[in-house]
């Protein structure tokens, strides 16, 4: 009989949960805002836990940012005007993702630029190595010595 | 051929000292983008005298620090007795932004450990802050005549920062 209980308890429990959900969703023009406000919050650090955007961060300063983004998304600002606002104030180094700047030119090509260090360094490795000469021919005291040892006459530790 | 051979290491060391060069340095530093830039404009209630206001416009053409802080502010207390000596000094004037505060716990704290502020005004929701670029308390800038930001120390002001760069700056300024 005790099953029969459980499957009630399971029953009830998902007969709740599609309630709960509904709580939750936003509607209208609310939930497109809900959503650009998540994506720009990705977008930027938070300055007191550096490794976390302000979507991800519990502190103090990243509720506030979430909140300064809303505000801003509810009076009419575009995504870049946001941007510009946080930049103007905490600088780069709130984007996750750095302009391409005079500055941060190192930063982009970096990558690119290693690759073809390291392409361009093993062209030229092939290339000297095919176009270098044929091992020298042995001189006639090597070749001699050679005949010896295939001939078994000389000692091999010696 | 040889130095050919030394190439790899060479690129090594390098790296290595950047990335030793990094290890001393203080990520939570971050270089503000308001150095040379209008000091963002608010007005503000005062702590004290919460019916009058101040902002930065009623300071223009003079020399003044701003130090954020707040009475949860750990940071703040370990800073505190500079602040009051420079206070009792009376070179320059130091307005206070008590940063996301109680203004009955603020005013507690100022009598508790001294009140070295000309001024202190709340900012209550940290709004100002933000727009002012604070992340940490303890925060301190040092604006111009124009009402220009100068400086900015992140984190609690040290003897060695005074001494050496906020101090001879704001004289510098005066004279200017």
């Amino acid at each position: 009989m005790r099953w029969r209980a459980l499957l009630l308890a399971l029953a009830l429990a998902a007969a709740g949960a599609p309630a709960l959900a509904a709580e939750a969703q936003p509607t209208g023009r609310d939930s497109v805002a809900a959503a650009r406000a998540v994506k720009l919050s990705e977008k930027l650090r938070c300055l007191v836990c550096q490794n976390q955007s302000i979507a991800d961060s519990n502190a103090e300063l990243a509720q506030d940012l979430r909140g300064q983004i809303r505000d801003q998304i509810g009076a009419g600002k575009t995504d870049d005007e946001i941007v510009a606002y946080m930049v103007a104030r905490y600088g780069d180094f709130v984007l996750y993702e750095p302009p391409l700047k005079a500055t941060t030119v190192l930063l982009w090509a970096g990558p690119a630029l290693l690759i073809l260090g390291g392409f361009v360094g093993l062209v030229r490795f092939l290339a000297a190595r095919r176009a270098a000469p044929p091992s020298p021919e042995l001189s006639p005291e090597e070749r001699q010595r050679a005949e010896r040892l295939l001939a078994g006459s000389e000692d091999t530790a010696a | 051929m040889r130095l050919k051979l030394l190439a790899p290491l060479a690129v090594f060391i390098v790296i290595c000292g950047f990335l030793l060069i990094g290890l001393w340095r203080d990520p939570r530093e971050v270089p503000s983008p308001l150095i040379g830039k209008p000091a963002p404009a608010f007005t503000l209630a005062q702590l004290h005298e919460p019916a009058k206001t101040l902002g930065p416009a009623d300071l223009k053409g003079q020399v003044w620090l701003l130090n954020v802080w707040a009475s949860w502010c750990v940071s703040c207390r370990e800073e505190h007795p500079l602040l009051v000596a420079l206070g009792k000094a009376n070179i320059v004037p130091i307005i206070g932004l008590d940063y996301k505060d109680e203004t009955t716990a603020g005013k507690r704290w100022l009598t508790d450990n001294g009140n070295p502020y000309t001024t202190s005004v709340v900012d209550r929701d940290g709004k100002v802050g933000i727009d002012w670029g604070v992340y940490g308390v303890p925060e301190t800038f040092v604006i111009d005549k124009a009402g220009t930001i100068r400086y900015k120390q992140i984190g609690p002001l040290t003897a060695e920062a005074l001494e050496t760069k906020i101090v001879p700056l704001i004289r510098e300024l005066q004279k200017s």
